[in-house]
């Protein structure tokens, strides 16, 4: 049996036969979903109502005030300021708003809405919303202009993006095509901090363990590298196939009970990578269900998600691996070490959000060919599509370039693994780790 | 027959030359005891006998044939001196993995695994966790691991540290036994009484240099001062001779040296002659750790510490 394959084998076993890989696996998912179920049931949730008591002696609502799912106006016609104030204190009405007869539309200078607690910034907002409906309808009226005629007058206008090519651009599809893009690029970021800092971990329990100078005296230290890039790999792979599932799971469970969920998630500033996912299936349901994700390409998204995942994984989980070679017993140590790889990932991340609306842009073209920001840059290109995100040339530039670059770091990486797993109480600077993988071996 | 040669090997770092122009033979089946001060030079050697590092020189032969470290893993055993084990993985399995990764096949693993732990009696350790063992049952452990694949050449860095005189004096005998089997095995200590008692040859380097490669005795003979211990029947006063000057004269014991024309018949003689009863007469041979420290003492490497033995 192939060395690298025991060492691998080894690795994903240990890992996945222990209880908290199927703790977090199965959890975790279910942590996350009602976690932001909470966030949610208390941002959006919080269904106060609030009666608002008009006194209106001027008659200048003429019962146009409408009502709407948290405010509620009711007219109280000939009450006073005294008596509207015990109503308050009793808490008979949340508050009221008194118009004193002789005030016109004209001279209105401004409402006093007098409450006993301080209005939320949503309740302010309707209130405003409310009585600015009323009054505009009035100023209107005053100056003998139909508000219908007006209305019909507005309307928004329906243009369709086209390119040359006669290829659909519709904001749906372009809507759809970026929050594909944005959750592709933000869950590789994910993969690549998660099971990096994993390989990390796990190099770092060899040397600390002292056993990596047993295991290299009958495996060569590339082999155990690999070995161990490639079990920890497996593990993503599955952890991931089963979180999907779960996922899959839970959203179709999650939409037949609460059908208004999505959408509030939409409206509510969560994580980007939930509105993200949100907006795309809000989409997708608001834009005549599947037909927009079917205008996507999405084997071609998928493969590029494959590739790029594994691409990614790759190339920096062997950065991964030689920096916690070189860290000794101290974890702090591989904070400062870090640095230089986190920089790139966090750089990528930013690139996406650019790239995801613009996919030609300089710097998004750049990003999707630089190796270590390309697995996230290029699923925001790539989710728009061929030709319309990324050329089939660049596209190809981008995956050479990523192999290149995983060959590359792998290779750096081996020579300073090979060096710092056996390198005891020296604390390691990148320069000397420079150095390592420029020696000859 | 040689089990291993080394020809001229050189491994130089950044700073220093770990290893300068090295070379030695191994006998198959002797316990061969590679010494010297910390920092000599040892495990960079030992490395490069194990295929860890790549040597800058020289070549090393293993068994007649010129070492390959990936196809003659097998061969090799080795226990290092910074030596651990996964805490996490139970005990059975962690021997399973290891001897895999020499490259033997799981069955046969098994087998030998079970051989093992039957004669140390470590069966019932099976499924405990690593992280459960003393460090004397994982010292046991470790050296079962290294010995496993039945290594024509197993390399021990100071196997006895950390092992209660009970422990060690089971591997010493697992270590005999197996040089009578036909391994050789490789001994690196700083513990010169082990060395003596263990070894049946050694190699002392010092600053990346080789500088004494014999037998015990050999080095011995080379190193002794030609005095002797003679003990008497009844203490003697007055003792003068030719032969030999007097270093003390402790009532019933002397020591004596033996003058360069002379030698140990012409003492005999001498307290013959006299009528003084001698009830014994021995040599006195220098120490390994005397030697050591005679040789070692006043270059570089003495500034580190060393562990003195008392013989």
């Amino acid at each position: 049996m192939n060395k690298i394959a025991i060492v691998a084998k080894r690795e994903f076993l240990t890992r996945v036969q222990k209880k908290t890989f199927l703790l977090t696996t199965i959890l975790l998912p279910l942590l996350i979903f009602s976690f932001y179920g909470l966030i949610i049931y208390f941002v959006s949730g919080n269904d106060e109502k609030y009666t608002i008591a008009v006194a209106d002696e001027a008659n200048l609502f003429k019962n146009k005030l409408k009502s709407n799912s948290t405010i509620s106006f009711s007219e109280v016609p000939g009450a006073i300021k005294d008596s509207l104030n015990t109503w308050i204190r009793n808490e008979k009405y949340n508050g009221y708003i008194y118009i004193p007869a002789g005030v016109t539309v004209q001279s209105l200078s401004s409402i006093e809405v007098i409450t006993e607690e301080t209005l939320g910034i949503e309740g302010r907002s309707d209130i405003q919303d409310l009585i600015d409906d009323a009054l505009n309808e009035e100023r209107l009226l005053a100056q003998h202009i139909n508000p219908s005629l007006i209305d019909s007058a507005r309307q928004k206008s329906t243009i369709n993006f086209q390119n040359i090519d006669g290829a659909d651009q519709s904001n749906s599809k372009f809507e759809a095509s970026l929050a594909v893009g944005y959750i592709g690029g933000f869950l590789i970021y994910i993969i690549l901090f998660i099971y990096g800092t994993m390989v990390m971990r796990g190099v770092m329990e060899e040397k600390v363990s002292r056993i990596a100078e047993v295991i290299v005296s009958s495996v060569k230290p590339f082999e155990l590298m690999m070995g161990k890039i490639t079990g920890i790999g497996a593990v993503g792979l599955i952890q991931f196939l089963i979180w999907i599932l779960i996922v899959m799971g839970l959203n179709a469970i999650v939409v037949q009970f609460f059908p208004d969920l999505l959408t509030a998630m939409q409206n509510q500033p969560v994580q980007p990578g939930v509105i993200a996912a949100g907006s795309a299936m809000q989409q997708v349901e608001a834009n005549g269900g599947l037909s927009i994700l079917s205008s996507l390409n999405l084997p071609l998204i998928l493969g590029c998600f494959v590739f790029y995942f594994l691409g990614g994984y790759l190339l920096y989980s062997a950065l991964f691996a030689a920096v916690g070679s070189a860290v000794n017993e101290d974890p702090q140590d591989a904070q400062s070490l870090l640095l230089p790889i986190t920089m790139p990932i966090i750089f990528g991340i930013v690139i996406l959000i650019k790239a995801s609306s613009e996919p030609y842009s300089g710097i998004a073209v750049f990003g999707s060919l630089f190796p270590l920001t390309s697995p996230i840059v290029m699923m925001a290109r790539i989710a728009h599509g061929i030709p319309d995100g990324v050329t089939v040339w660049e596209l190809i530039l981008s995956m050479a370039l990523l192999i290149a670059g995983f060959i590359c770091t792998t290779w750096l990486a081996g020579k300073i693994y090979r060096t710092g797993i056996l390198m005891y109480g020296k604390k390691i600077t990148w320069k000397e780790m420079w150095k390592w993988a420029l020696k000859k071996s | 027959m040689n089990i291993l040669e080394l020809h001229n090997l050189k491994k130089f770092f950044a700073t220093q030359k770990a290893v300068d122009d090295i070379s030695f033979d191994i006998k198959q089946g002797s316990i061969f005891g590679l010494l010297g001060p910390n920092g000599a030079g040892k495990t960079t050697l030992i490395r490069m006998i194990t295929g860890i590092f790549y040597q800058d020189e020289g070549k090393i032969m293993l068994d007649g044939k010129l070492f390959n470290p990936t196809t003659d893993a097998l061969k090799i055993g080795y226990m290092p001196e910074e030596r651990g084990l996964y805490k996490k993985m139970k005990v059975g399995e962690q021997a399973l993995y290891l001897a895999q990764l020499k490259g033997l096949e799981k069955n046969e693993a098994m087998q030998k695994i079970k051989t093992w732990f039957e004669r140390l009696e470590m069966q019932s350790w099976w499924n405990k966790k690593v992280e459960d063992l003393s460090k004397g049952m994982s010292q046991k452990l470790q050296f079962v691991i290294t010995v496993l694949h039945q290594p024509k050449l197993i390399i021990l860095d100071e196997p006895f540290s950390g092992l209660d005189p009970l422990n060690a004096n089971l591997i010493k005998d697992e270590i005999y036994r197996l040089a009578q089997e036909g391994s050789t095995i490789i001994f690196s200590t700083h513990r010169m009484e082990q060395v003596e008692q263990i070894c049946d040859h050694i190699v002392l380097v010092n600053l990346g240099k080789k500088i004494l490669d014999g037998t015990v005795y050999d080095v011995k003979q080379q190193f002794k001062n030609n005095s002797f211990r003679i003990k008497l029947a009844a203490p003697a006063a007055h003792i003068a001779s030719n032969a030999f000057d007097v270093l003390s004269n402790d009532n019933h014991e002397l020591t004596v040296s033996i003058k360069p024309d002379a030698d140990s018949n012409d003492v005999l003689s001498y307290f013959i002659q006299n009528n003084i009863r001698i009830v014994s007469f021995e040599e006195i041979l220098p120490s390994l750790n005397d030697i050591f420290i005679q040789l070692v003492e006043g270059t570089e490497a003495m500034s580190r510490a060393f562990q003195k033995v008392d013989n």
